[in-house]
């Protein structure tokens, strides 16, 4: 079947059967490994992208499904030379990582969510529900909390567009 | 594992998808949260994947005489809202508990119906609500009570050419009070137990309970023994009454019944609280 879609701002034409997951065409048909594939069954959250802006799991959709959305996945939140993006910066800076395998997971998840709701971080409860979402099986999850603390503070004071 | 092949079709309007469903060996896919999953594992391996996301009308919440419709492809998401309407209440109340953000985000309050698993929040929720399953074939459409829709773990009395139109939860009189308490392990597991309580109250008195729980069984189950021995019981004392009508009936030998009297006790402080 054929499948038009934009992933990290490049547009996309692709014959794919419908038995595969968006995960393993965005990984094996555009190159995009950023993206990784831990349990491979909707537990772990590795594979979470932001499809039109909400976070999913990449191993729980078939790729048949993501025609005509915009698919963002972690290769696509910096420009190539340009600077990290806040959840990004703030994973680096918070040591919010050890050995990284959960890392574009947590990172998109973050992304969508602090994109749309900053404030969600002065909830401590609604932050920890959201995290749970994902597994860090290095436990790094304090390193993770700091991160996304200071991610929402600087996405906050960014202006809007 | 990967999906076993299959044939994909997605078809806009509800006609299409019913056709199409009306083909031996055709799997309805809504939130696929569920059913991806089990074709990843090869526990389903249908001809045809029916995918009805592009399906016009099918994400609608309606409200008529008889109560609250929820189409096809209302995301648990969607029902976070709350408001005045006890029903509504309800449903914001137990969302917190379905799954996870990107899960509720994309999986369905139908799809949860449809697949029948015997921990699901939303199964006991609408059996407490006597809701009414409403599922459309090529041949024609039918309405299947609650009580008589979930037949087993993950087993239902949706036949494969049918499709999960929508779900009626009816309408609560303005005032009931409604509550939901569940235990399990983390934020992101299966329910050990839930119990949805409805209760009816005038005068400082419980008139009329209702609790649903799952967890319990293959599938959820009315305690319609402990409703009726809650009838005319005081608000304050309901709670209590209620730990302990759970407990003679279901004994407190095992987690899952020391649980459920618990649960059913918070269930209706929150409710009677609110």
């Amino acid at each position: 079947m054929i499948v038009r879609f934009r992933v990290d701002g490049v547009d996309h034409e692709l014959d794919v059967e419908p038995r595969r997951l968006l995960v393993d065409v965005l990984r094996d048909d555009l190159g995009l490994t950023g993206t990784t594939v831990g349990c491979g069954h909707g537990v772990c959250g590795s594979c979470t992208v932001l499809v039109d802006g909400v976070a999913r799991r990449s191993c729980l959709a078939l790729a048949v499904q993501a025609d005509g959305t915009e698919v963002r996945t972690v290769q696509g939140l910096a420009p190539a030379d340009g600077p990290l993006h806040p959840v990004q910066r703030a994973f680096h800076e918070n040591h919010a990582l050890q050995c990284g395998f959960c890392t574009p997971g947590f990172v998109m998840l973050l992304a969508g969510a602090l994109e749309k709701e900053p404030e969600i971080v002065e909830d401590e409860e609604a932050l920890t529900a959201l995290l749970s979402s994902n597994l860090c099986r290095c436990t790094g999850y304090v390193g993770i909390r700091a991160a996304a603390h200071q991610a929402a503070q600087v996405l906050r004071e960014r202006p809007t567009a | 594992m990967k999906p076993a092949p299959f044939a994909y079709a997605a078809p806009t309007t509800v006609a299409e998808a019913v056709d199409a469903l009306a083909e031996d060996g055709a799997v309805v896919l809504a939130g696929g949260q569920s059913l991806v999953l089990e074709l990843v594992y090869r526990d389903q391996r249908p001809r045809r994947v029916v995918d009805v996301n592009r399906v016009a009308g099918l994400a609608d919440q309606r409200e008529d005489d008889a109560g609250l419709l929820l189409g096809a492809l209302v995301r648990h998401a969607e029902l976070a809202g709350g408001g005045a309407d006890p029903v509504r209440r309800l449903l914001a109340e137990v969302v917190p508990y379905v799954a996870h953000p990107p899960i509720r985000a994309r999986g369905t309050f139908c799809g949860s119906i449809a697949w029948a698993h015997p921990a699901a929040e939303w199964n006991a929720v609408a059996l407490a609500l006597d809701a009414e399953v409403r599922v459309r074939s090529a041949a024609g459409h039918r309405a299947v009570a609650a009580s008589d829709w979930f037949l087993g773990d993950r087993r239902t009395a949706r036949r494969p050419d049918e499709l999960v139109e929508e779900v009626l939860l009816p309408r609560l009189a303005s005032g009931t009070a409604v509550g939901f308490a569940e235990h399990r392990r983390t934020h992101a597991s299966f329910a050990e137990v839930a119990v949805v309580a409805v209760a009816l109250v005038r005068d400082g008195l419980v008139q009329h309970v209702r609790l649903a729980a799952a967890g319990l069984a293959d599938r959820p189950l009315r305690l319609s023994e402990v409703e009726e021995a809650l009838a005319g019981v005081g608000v304050a004392e309901v709670a209590g009454r209620a730990r302990v009508e759970v407990a003679i009936r279901l004994g407190v030998d095992t987690h899952q019944a020391a649980l459920a009297a618990e649960l059913a006790g918070r269930a209706l402080d929150r409710a009677v609280a609110a």
